[in-house]
């Protein structure tokens, strides 16, 4: 590893010019948890290293005048956690970015570099693709729009072009009687890679589901957002013809690997566990919202 | 391969130093910086030996960049007695031997101590998730837990007893 170069630019613009002009040599660096362990390992050797911490619109967390989220791609955890507003409206997306790791890994983790990336079990993805999360990118041919579902490709692969950087996610403004979830399957209680993960995000108008967004992690190359399973849910009053068959879906959208942490059967199962529990839970916040 | 200069603050003091880009915060500070409080355990986040905070936040030094220290302030375990004062959690730790090797302990003791900062009343399972991303190879936990429980409770004694003026 010689002549490694580091960049800590003040502005997106200069970010997007260093990193496009390094080609594939060069990697972003937001918290480093996932970058640094693998340089370590010698996976990934960068010629060039973009620090975008230094860049205020990416660490940054505002309310929209219209009662969204943008959240800066490189913001850690443990920000998000101190926010005093954002764990209120949205608490199954705080879940799953909290659950990436330690309190240390929380002092540097983001959801930027969660979802870049692409493991297809990272934590806090499920979560925003059930909240609805549109992600911002800015790159050499100016700025886009995706939803966070469109971003991993497959395993450690993105859909984002050469040069391009991940800006913020922003999360929509709520309907009243929303509430979302997240809940993952591991072996033990903490420090681990989720078997499965599932995001639920529920509307309830007296008591009937209006509008619903499932999103499964752990399951397939890429999270999931599983339509079948929220057009289940969509109209019902929660009963369990309606759980069963959204559980179902949820089921059968599952492309999963057998390796030690589960096998395609455990996982494909639980997959429908985790829909019920975590579709409860949210539907628990969304008649107290 | 020329290095890089970065001005920073550890433990409140002011300080320079030189650093390949590369090179972890946990290199130069136990190298060039002399501060071998902090541990290598695993180089790769997961057992916390090398835990210090970033502007007041915990964090692994093993997983940051030592030029990323430019304009921020790194509180490492030597910054945790003040004067000649043990800081209420390592005396305590001493009294209840929650420790046998030591080589965890100041990445434990830094974790705790942002445990208590943020949860001055923590239960024992909040307690445990709190230093979950801190390994003993010894002690079996149970001593570590016992230790910042006891510390907590008599810390938020003292301040009770302190006059409403400084609480
Ligand atoms: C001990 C430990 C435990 C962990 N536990 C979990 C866990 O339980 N669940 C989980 O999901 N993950 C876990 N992780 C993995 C990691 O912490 C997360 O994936 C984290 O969210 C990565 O964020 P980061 O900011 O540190 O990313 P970085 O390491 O900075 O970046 C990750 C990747 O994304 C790219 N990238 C980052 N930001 C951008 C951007 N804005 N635009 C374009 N590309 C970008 C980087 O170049 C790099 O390739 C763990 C890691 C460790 C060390
Ligand atoms: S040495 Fe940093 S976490 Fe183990
Ligand atoms: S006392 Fe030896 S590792 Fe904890």
């Amino acid at each position: 590893m010689t002549d490694i170069r580091y960049l800590a630019p003040g502005t997106l613009d200069e970010a997007v010019g260093a990193y496009a002009a390094a080609a594939g040599a060069a990697r972003i660096l937001a918290g480093g948890t996932d970058l640094l362990v693998q340089m370590r390992a010698g996976v990934v050797r960068p010629g060039l290293i973009v620090d975008i911490k230094k860049i205020a619109e990416m660490t940054t967390i505002e309310e929209t005048p219209e009662g969204g989220f943008r959240i800066g791609a490189a913001v850690s955890g443990a920000r998000l956690a101190e926010h005093p507003r954002f764990g209120k409206v949205w608490p199954g997306v705080l879940e799953g970015i909290n659950l990436i790791g330690s309190k240390q890994v929380q002092g540097r983790a983001s959801p930027g570099g969660n979802l870049c990336n692409a493991s297809p079990a990272g934590d806090s993805v499920p979560a925003m693709i059930a909240a609805g999360a549109v992600v911002t990118i800015q790159g050499p041919n100016g700025r886009r729009q995706m939803p966070v579902e469109a971003v991993p490709a497959g395993p450690g692969r993105t859909n984002l072009a050469p040069g391009e950087i991940l800006v913020s996610f922003t999360l929509p403004p709520q309907p009243a009687g929303t509430g979302d979830a997240y809940l993952r399957m591991i072996p033990r209680t903490e420090m681990d890679i989720a078997v499965v993960g599932c995001g639920a995000c529920i509307t309830l108008e007296d008591g009937v589901v209006t509008q619903a967004r499932i999103g499964l992690g752990a399951v397939a190359p890429t999270p999931l957002l599983v339509g079948p399973a929220a057009a289940a849910l969509i109209g019902s009053r929660l009963e369990e013809a309606a759980l069963a068959a959204a559980a179902a879906a949820c089921s059968a959208a599952c492309r999963p690997i057998d390796d030690k942490r589960g096998t395609i059967a455990y996982r494909t199962k639980v997959a429908g566990v985790l829909l019920r529990r975590c579709v409860a839970i949210a539907a628990d916040r969304a008649g107290r919202a | 391969m020329a290095k890089i200069h970065v001005t920073t603050t550890v433990n409140g003091e002011p300080v320079e130093f030189l650093c390949e880009p590369q090179q972890s915060m946990l290199d130069v500070l136990r190298g060039p910086l002399g501060l071998t409080g902090s541990k290598e355990g695993c180089g790769s986040g997961d057992c916390g030996a090398c835990s210090i905070t970033l502007d007041g936040r915990l964090i692994c030094s093993c997983l940051m960049l030592a030029v990323e220290a430019e304009g921020h302030e790194i509180g490492t375990i030597e910054g945790m007695a003040s004067g000649d004062g043990l800081h209420p959690l390592q005396q305590k730790f001493l009294e209840m031997a929650a420790l046998q090797c030591g080589i965890c302990t100041p990445g434990v003791l830094i974790a705790a101590r942002a445990l208590l900062e943020k949860n001055p009343d923590p239960t024992e399972t909040e307690v445990r998730f709190g230093l979950a991303g801190n390994l003993c190879r010894c002690t079996g936990y149970d001593k570590i837990v016992r230790a910042v429980l006891e510390t907590a409770a008599e810390m938020r004694g003292a301040k009770a007893e302190m006059p409403e003026a400084v609480r």
